[in-house]
C-alpha cells in the first residue's frame, strides 16, 4: 500500500468530509438501532443452528419467525419466545419446533421474570455456537492464508462466474483461478435480492447467475480450498449480502467462510427500491457479522456511474464512499475490510478522459489510504466494438495499477455483448497480466504535479463532495422541517434519499419493498447475536 | 446500420449489386475470425481450425494465431479470403419504423405533444418470475449503458414486477390511466409466453372500450419478429432491446405530432 500520497488534499477538508459523513450517518444508526426486521431475526435463528426448508422450499426460519410474529410479535426479538417454548418442552429442538409452528400446533407466549431470563440464557448459548463457528472459520482462513499465501501482486485479480448451475460454476471457477484469478465472485440469480427468503440446497436453475444458498457456498468454498492448495495461493470467494435477506446471507457467508461480500449502504434502496429503514437495519447487522467473520466488504459506488455521468456525478461516488466508511466502521469493520467501490466509466470520447479517471482514482486512494479499494471496469462505454473495448480495458488496468487499487474486477471486451466466452476471459487475463508486468512499478515514477490537471481535479471533486454532504446534513433537515413534511421526522440523510439526491431516485422512508418486515423494538428486546457481536463475547 | 445506409447511397451500377469483404484491395474477400476449439493445442487442433475455416468458405485460410487455454482448449485467429458473394438484391432488412431519440428529446416531445406525463405500466405476467427484461427497460439502472424509463422525467412508470395476474394487470393499468402496457416474458416452455400474451390482450380488449386500449408492448427473447398481429399486440421487442428504443417507440406511437410523423396504427 502507498508510502506517501501521490496527491495532496487539504487536511481540513478531509476532516470536514469525515465529520459531515458522521453527522449524516449517526441519526440513521440511532434510528436503525431502535428497529429490528424479519431478516435480522431469521439470521439470528440461523446462527442458533436452524437450517433446512419444507418440501416447497420455504425455509424453517421463515416459518418460525412468521409464527412468532403472528402470535406474540417480534418487538421483543424472536429468540425469547422461541427458547421459552423449547424450555416448556413444546418441542425437543429448534427444527421440530419450526415444523410444528408451520402447522400451527405451537403456542408462543412472552415469558416474564425468571422464565424470560432462562429463555434468554438458552438463546444466547445456542446463538453463541454459530458465532464460534464464524470465529473458527476466520481462524481457518488466516491459517490457510499463512499456508498458501496471498496473491503476489496488488491489485488482486477478481473474476466473475455466473452459469446458474453450481455444478458448472465450480469447474469454471477453478479454471479461472488456475488462469490467474485471485478472487472468484459468483453472481446471484436475477431477482434473488427481492426474495424474502434464502433458497435451500445446491441449485442448478439460476437465471443469469446462481442462487446464493448455504450449500452452494459450502460447495464452492471446498472446491476453491482444493484449488488454493494446487495453485499455492489462497483463492478468495465472493458473494452478495444485499437485498431483502442481507443479514441471513451475511450469517451464511460467515458460517461457510466466504471471504468478500458485496454490501453497499444504499444500493438496495436506490436500485432495487427496498425500504430505506429495512436496508439500514439489515445492513448494520450484516456488517457486524462481516466484521466478526473477517470478511472484506465491497461497496457499490460503480452503480452511480452507470446511471449518471461519471464526470458530473464523480462527487456522489466520494460521498457514498464516505458514508459507507462511516456505517462500516460504526458496525465494527476495520480499514482493511473496506473494499470501497469506484469505476472507470468516463466517456472515452471526452478530452483528457484518462487523466480524469486517474484523478478520481487517486482521490479515492488518498482519502482512504488503508482500504483495499475495489476498481470496476468500463461497462457504459463498451459499445460492441470488442477491439476498442479491449483497449479501454487495458487503460482501465493501467489506471488500476498506477493508482494502487486493491481489488481489480477484470473487464471483458464482450461486456454488454454476450456472456463472456472462454477466450474472452483468457484474453482479459492476458491484458491484466501484461499491464501489471509491464507497468506494475510505474507508480514509483508517477508524480502528478501539484497544480496539474489530475491534482486540481481531485481537489475539486472533494470540494463538491463536502458541499453535497453539507447540503444533506443541514439544508435537508431544515427544509424538511420548514415544509412540515412527514419525512422531517426522519434523519436528514433519509430525507435526502427521499428527495432523489442519489442516483436520481426518490426513495421515501415509508415506502419500498420489505417495509412490512420492519418492527419497532420494545424495551425488553433481546437479540443474543447482536450482544455477542457488539461485545465480542464467545459464550 | 450506418454501413448499410452508406451502401444504399452508392450509385446502383449493376456491378455494385455484388459485394465481397474488403481487406486492402477491392474484391479480395479478406475476413478475420476467432474461435475456440475444445482440443489441446497441437498440430491436430490447427488442422481442425483450418478445416472449419474452409467449411465457412475461407479459402485460402491462414491460422495466424493458436494459443492454449488450459490443457483442453485452443484459441485461434484465422485470416482468409471468403469465397461467398453478397447479392444486395437478396438483402432484406426490417427498418425501424421510428426515429431513435435521446432521453432529452423524448421528454421534450412528450411535454410538447402530450402536455402531461406519459404513463407506462410494466409487468412480468403468469408464472414468469424473470423480471430481468422488464427491469432492464424500466429500472433507472437500465441496460447497455442506457437508463431505464424511470429516469425519464416525463414518464410515469409503474413496475408491477413478477408473476402478475392478468386481471390485476388490467386493473392496475386502468387505475394508473396507462398509456402503454409493457409486458416481458422470458420463460417459453410449451409456448407459455404466447398463451400468456394472448390471454392478456383478450383481457384488455374486454375491459376497455374499442379504440381506448392502451398501447400493448411485449418483449422477450423468443417472440417471433412480425407476429404482432397474431398476438394482438402493437409491438414486439426482442433480445438486446434498449430502453431508449422503447421510449422512442412510445413517443412515436402515442405522442401526437411527434417529429416521427406517422401516428399510431390501429392493430
Amino acid at each position: 500500500m502507498p508510502s506517501s500520497p501521490l496527491i495532496h488534499l487539504d487536511a481540513g477538508q478531509v476532516r470536514a468530509a469525515r465529520r459531515l459523513a458522521r453527522q449524516a450517518g449517526e441519526p440513521v444508526v440511532r434510528l436503525a438501532t431502535t428497529q429490528t426486521t424479519v431478516s435480522v431475526e431469521r439470521a439470528t435463528l440461523r446462527l442458533a443452528g436452524l437450517r433446512g426448508a419444507d418440501h416447497e422450499g420455504q425455509p424453517w426460519v421463515n416459518h418460525l419467525v412468521d409464527a412468532v410474529r403472528a402470535q406474540v410479535g417480534l418487538q421483543d426479538g424472536v429468540t425469547t419466545p422461541v427458547f421459552d417454548a423449547l424450555r416448556r418442552r413444546a418441542a425437543p429442538d429448534l427444527i421440530t419446533l419450526a415444523q410444528a409452528s408451520a402447522s400451527d400446533s405451537v403456542t408462543f407466549t412472552m415469558p416474564e421474570g425468571k422464565a424470560a431470563q432462562a429463555a434468554q440464557r438458552a438463546a444466547r448459548a445456542a446463538v453463541a455456537v454459530g458465532i464460534r463457528t464464524i470465529d473458527r472459520q476466520r481462524a481457518t482462513r488466516e491459517r490457510l492464508i499463512r499456508r498458501h499465501g496471498d496473491p503476489a501482486q496488488t491489485p488482486w485479480i477478481y473474476l466473475i462466474v455466473a452459469t446458474g448451475d453450481i455444478d458448472e460454476d465450480i469447474p469454471q471457477a477453478q479454471a479461472a483461478a488456475r488462469a490467474g484469478a485471485d478472487v472468484i465472485a459468483v453472481i446471484r440469480s436475477t431477482g434473488q435480492s427481492l426474495l424474502d427468503y434464502v433458497p435451500e440446497g445446491a441449485t442448478h436453475e439460476g437465471f443469469a447467475g446462481t442462487y446464493a444458498t448455504q450449500e452452494n457456498f459450502r460447495l464452492m468454498r471446498a472446491a476453491l480450498d482444493e484449488t488454493s492448495r494446487e495453485v499455492g495461493r489462497y483463492i478468495r470467494l465472493t458473494n452478495y449480502a444485499s437485498g431483502l435477506c442481507m443479514p441471513e446471507i451475511a450469517a451464511l457467508a460467515g458460517l461457510e467462510r466466504l471471504d468478500m461480500m458485496l454490501n453497499d449502504s444504499m444500493y438496495g434502496i436506490l436500485f432495487r427500491d427496498i425500504n430505506p429503514i429495512r436496508t439500514f437495519v439489515d445492513q448494520r447487522f450484516s456488517r457486524q457479522i462481516h466484521a466478526r467473520a473477517g470478511i472484506i466488504i465491497n461497496t457499490g459506488e460503480d452503480n452511480y456511474l452507470t446511471t449518471a455521468d461519471a464526470v458530473e456525478a464523480a462527487h456522489t461516488v466520494t460521498v457514498s464512499q464516505l458514508l459507507n466508511e462511516y456505517f462500516a466502521k460504526e458496525a465494527g469493520l476495520a480499514d482493511w475490510q473496506l473494499g470501497l467501490g469506484h469505476a472507470f466509466e468516463i466517456n472515452p470520447a471526452i478530452p483528457d478522459s484518462f487523466r480524469l479517471e486517474l484523478a478520481h482514482a487517486l482521490l479515492a486512494r488518498t482519502l482512504f489510504p488503508d482500504a483495499p479499494l475495489k476498481w470496476m471496469p468500463p461497462t457504459k462505454h463498451m459499445t460492441g466494438d470488442v477491439f476498442r473495448g479491449y483497449l479501454l480495458d487495458g487503460f482501465f488496468n493501467l489506471a488500476g495499477t498506477l493508482t494502487g487499487q486493491g481489488i481489480l474486477l477484470v473487464g471483458m471486451m464482450t461486456e454488454a455483448v454476450v456472456t463472456p466466452f472462454l477466450s474472452d476471459r483468457d484474453l482479459a487475463l492476458q491484458n491484466v497480466r501484461y499491464v501489471l508486468d509491464a507497468a506494475g512499478g510505474l507508480r514509483e515514477d508517477f508524480h502528478p504535479p501539484r497544480n496539474g490537471v489530475i491534482q486540481t481535479r481531485a481537489r475539486a471533486v472533494l470540494a463538491e463532495a463536502v458541499e453535497l454532504l453539507e447540503r444533506i446534513t443541514t439544508d435537508q433537515g431544515r427544509a424538511g422541517a420548514e415544509r412540515g413534511r412527514a419525512d422531517a421526522a426522519y434523519p436528514p440523510l433519509l430525507a435526502a434519499i427521499a428527495d432523489g439526491t442519489f442516483g436520481l431516485m426518490k426513495r421515501p422512508p415509508d415506502r419500498g419493498k420489505g417495509l412490512d418486515g420492519v418492527v419497532l423494538k420494545a424495551d425488553g428486546y433481546d437479540n443474543p447475536a447482536t450482544t455477542l457481536l457488539e461485545t465480542g463475547a464467545t459464550r | 446500420m450506418t454501413n448499410r445506409k452508406h451502401l444504399r447511397e452508392q450509385p446502383r451500377a449493376a456491378a455494385a449489386q455484388i459485394v465481397r469483404p474488403y481487406g486492402d484491395t477491392t474484391g479480395d474477400g479478406m475476413i478475420q475470425v476467432s474461435f475456440t476449439l475444445p482440443l489441446p493445442c497441437d498440430k491436430l487442433a490447427e488442422g481442425a481450425a483450418l478445416q472449419l475455416a474452409r467449411k465457412m468458405g475461407m479459402d485460402p485460410a491462414l491460422v495466424v494465431h493458436a494459443k492454449a487455454i488450459g490443457p483442453d482448449f485452443t484459441f485461434f485467429v484465422v485470416y482468409g479470403s471468403s469465397n461467398h458473394l453478397v447479392d444486395l438484391d437478396a438483402v432484406h432488412v426490417q427498418e425501424r419504423e421510428f426515429a431513435l431519440l435521446s432521453p432529452k428529446e423524448v421528454n421534450l416531445q412528450i411535454k410538447r405533444g402530450l402536455r402531461r406525463r406519459l404513463v407506462v405500466v410494466g409487468a412480468c405476467i403468469g408464472t414468469d418470475a424473470h423480471t430481468v427484461g422488464i427491469d432492464a427497460i424500466l429500472n433507472i439502472k437500465g441496460f447497455a449503458g442506457e437508463k431505464g424509463l424511470e429516469y425519464y422525467a416525463e414518464m410515469g412508470v409503474v413496475n408491477l414486477g413478477a408473476q402478475v395476474l392478468v386481471p390485476d394487470l388490467v386493473a392496475k393499468a386502468r387505475a394508473a390511466k396507462a398509456d402503454a402496457v409493457l409486458v416481458s416474458q422470458v420463460v417459453t416452455q410449451k409456448d407459455v409466453h404466447i398463451h400468456n400474451v394472448s390471454q392478456m390482450t383478450a383481457a384488455f380488449r374486454e375491459a376497455y372500450p374499442a379504440g381506448k386500449v392502451p398501447l400493448l408492448v411485449v418483449g422477450g427473447p423468443r417472440f417471433e419478429e412480425g407476429s404482432e398481429q397474431r398476438l394482438g399486440v402493437d409491438r414486439i421487442f426482442g433480445r438486446g432491446t434498449t430502453p431508449s428504443e422503447v421510449a422512442s417507440y412510445l413517443v412515436h406511437a402515442l405522442v401526437p405530432d411527434s417529429h416521427t410523423t406517422t401516428r399510431r396504427k390501429a392493430s
